[in-house]
């Protein structure tokens, strides 16, 4: 049976937290919510969970209105941020918690547990006490009493945040085989644009409280419905530049371009023109690239990229770049913009045009 | 060289376990003494060892049921303290409701006045409903001033639980009373501790409320130690015996909450 949210308002002291919220998440399918902090990725969470109760619009499962059922009596679990376990109880117990108070056979919850355990790659530690154990352990702890018991709906809140990078990786290949045979509904919270792209079946963005745009993760990538989707989307989020078309010329501030052949539909008017920082280039590609030059402002390089601020009277852009590029700053460079890979929006921010995939 | 330095060191530390012992070994000293040695003269230890006061705090009733008194209100206080105290501080520490502020001040407020204003109104109606010289009478009467610490003691200690794990139980579905109990009461063991030994120290040495609430049944010991004055002078020999048995209970809950202490100390709430 699939969760549907219809039009939930949620005003917490004069301040709405949640507005106009419809979204519908299928059996067995893995949804990520992508925003940023205060973005209502939590709020939204404890809504579906009904930890807190909607002012406005409906919760269904299936048939079922959901809306001022308390949490106790729906089949519901969750793993947070931070690493909450029992801490009188032994890891055994902590797992087996939720099997016990829905009074699973002894041995059953046994066999279940120890599934569980071997699967997290706790097993071995299920005498100790979580406050004996590492975080990372702890937070398989945590995973593992939200997967022991059959739940309609898995909710994960940002739960690999506060484990180092390693971990993180490691853990998050896990949680999609965990739910490769599952007929869960599974919600999974995070900030990073990358982890929405590596596991998530669908997308949803959030921003202020408002679902931007919802859909399989792919789709929702390559088409944004919006420029504030297409920035929400992306890391370092996507360059957003303010242009004018008229005729056959498109003007970025005071600088002219002769309008490039995939825009050319375009009518005369105000556009905001969405580059991805992966898509520029320091060596044209086509005949009809942007070409703009600029000024480096930092250059961040982490290993093997390289994160290029760069900026002219008129724009400031964000390249990212393979390989390691260190350019003096206020070194006068070239960068350019492969015509294909255009997004276009309109000014009020509706996406008009997206790159076709097979360019 | 730095025999010198913890030489040093270690004399002062001498020196202040003197002084802080000198009036316990004192009393202690004087407990062992027969009266007639206690006036005639200054002596540093007893040069006639004796049980006798003892033997008397052991064998009088008046004597005896007095500590059994103390110990039987003292545990009845901190028994309803802590358990009036344990729903009211998870209610304010997980529940906003109107006033939630206000009255967790005004709560600390009853301990701002002294036991002696609340003398009249006490005794007068434990009078009056039959409540008079009994034990419970007492132990009620402390609950004014140790509810209210009890409910600040564990607010702190609850407030460091995150709240989380509350929802965690409702989502792995506990009820309440069994998430609080096999859950939530663990977690907070330490304040349930500290909590327990600030009733205990206020209630046992309490004098003036357990004095006046009591006569000739529920008498407690402090109100007893008062009353040793007899046509013959003061026993100063079995005073000093029952001081040394009074201090008993006090040192046995110190053994037993040492660690906590400090954790409550450090949560700034003691």
């Amino acid at each position: 049976m699939s969760l549907v949210l219809e039009h939930i308002d949620l005003t917490v002291s004069g301040e709405k937290h949640i507005s106009d919220a419809c979204l519908s998440l299928e059996p067995g399918s893995f949804n990520v919510l992508l925003g940023h902090t205060l973005s209502g990725k939590t709020t939204l969470m404890r809504l579906m969970a009904g930890l807190d109760a909607p002012d406005r619009g409906r919760v269904l499962f299936g048939a079922r209105d959901l809306t001022r059922v308390p949490v106790r009596k729906r089949n519901v679990s969750m793993v947070y941020q931070q690493f909450i376990n029992y801490p009188s109880l032994r890891v055994f117990d902590n797992i087996a918690s939720p099997l016990k108070l829905a009074r699973v056979p002894r041995d059953e919850i046994k066999r279940r547990v120890e599934e569980i355990a071997a699967m997290l790659r706790i097993d071995h530690l299920l005498g100790r006490y979580p406050l004996e154990l590492s975080g990372g352990q702890q937070q398989r702890t945590a995973m593992a009493r939200a997967l022991v018991k059959d739940a309609d709906l898995v909710l994960f809140d940002e739960p690999l945040v506060n484990l180092d990078y390693k971990l993180r990786e490691e853990l998050r290949l896990e949680m999609r085989k965990l739910f490769r045979s599952r007929n869960t509904i599974a919600v999974y919270a995070t900030t990073e644009p990358s982890e929405a792209l590596a596991l998530g079946d669908t997308t949803t963005l959030l921003h202020q409280g408002r679902i931007l745009q919802s859909g399989p993760s792919d789709a929702v990538y390559h088409r944004p419905a919006s420029a504030e989707a297409a920035s929400l989307f992306g890391e370092p989020p996507i360059n957003l530049l303010e242009v004018t078309i008229t005729g056959s010329e498109l003007r970025i501030g005071r600088t002219a371009f002769p309008l490039p052949g995939p825009l050319g539909s375009l009518g005369d008017g105000d556009y905001r023109l969405g580059i991805r920082p992966s898509h520029l280039s320091l060596t044209p590609l086509h005949d009809d690239d942007l070409e703009f030059c600029v000024e480096v402002g930092v250059a961040e390089i982490s290993g093997s990229e390289t994160f290029l601020h760069v900026a002219s009277n008129d724009l400031e852009l964000v390249l990212h770049l393979g390989g390691i590029h260190d350019f003096p700053v206020d070194s006068a460079i070239r960068v350019y913009a492969p015509s294909t890979k255009l997004f276009v929006f309109d000014a009020p921010g509706e996406l008009v045009r997206a790159p076709s995939l097979a360019a | 060289m730095s025999y010198p330095k913890n030489y040093r060191k270690l004399l002062v530390m001498v020196a202040y376990l003197a002084f802080v012992l000198v009036p316990i070994y004192w009393l202690v000293n004087m407990s062992l003494k027969s009266n007639r040695e206690i006036l005639g003269g200054l002596s540093l230890w007893p040069n006639d060892l004796t049980l006798d006061n003892y033997r008397v705090i052991f064998t009088d009733p008046t004597w005896y049921t007095s500590y059994l008194n103390s110990l039987s209100f003292v545990s009845m206080n901190m028994a309803i303290s802590l358990a009036v105290a344990l729903p009211a501080a998870y209610a304010f520490s997980r529940y906003r409701f109107l006033g939630d502020k206000h009255m967790f001040f005004w709560l600390l407020t009853n301990r701002m006045a002294p036991p002696a204003v609340f003398l009249l109104p006490f005794f007068q109606l434990y009078s009056s409903v039959g409540l008079f010289d009994t034990p419970i009478a007492v132990a009620l009467a402390h609950c004014l001033f140790n509810v209210p610490l009890a409910v600040w003691i564990l607010e702190g200690f609850m407030s460091s639980v995150p709240k989380e794990i509350d929802e965690t139980a409702y989502i792995d579905g506990y009820s309440f009373p069994r998430f609080f109990f096999t859950i939530f009461v663990p977690m907070i063991r330490p304040g349930i501790g500290v909590t327990a030994f600030f009733c205990f120290m206020f209630s046992w040495v309490e004098l003036l409320l357990a004095r006046t609430l009591t006569s000739v049944d529920a008498k407690p010991i402090v109100a007893q130690m008062t009353r040793t004055v007899s046509a013959s002078g003061i026993d100063w020999g079995v005073l000093a015996a029952a001081g040394v048995v009074a201090l008993l209970p006090g040192i046995a809950v110190i053994y037993f909450v040492r660690n906590h202490v400090a954790k409550g100390f450090a949560l700034g709430r003691v």
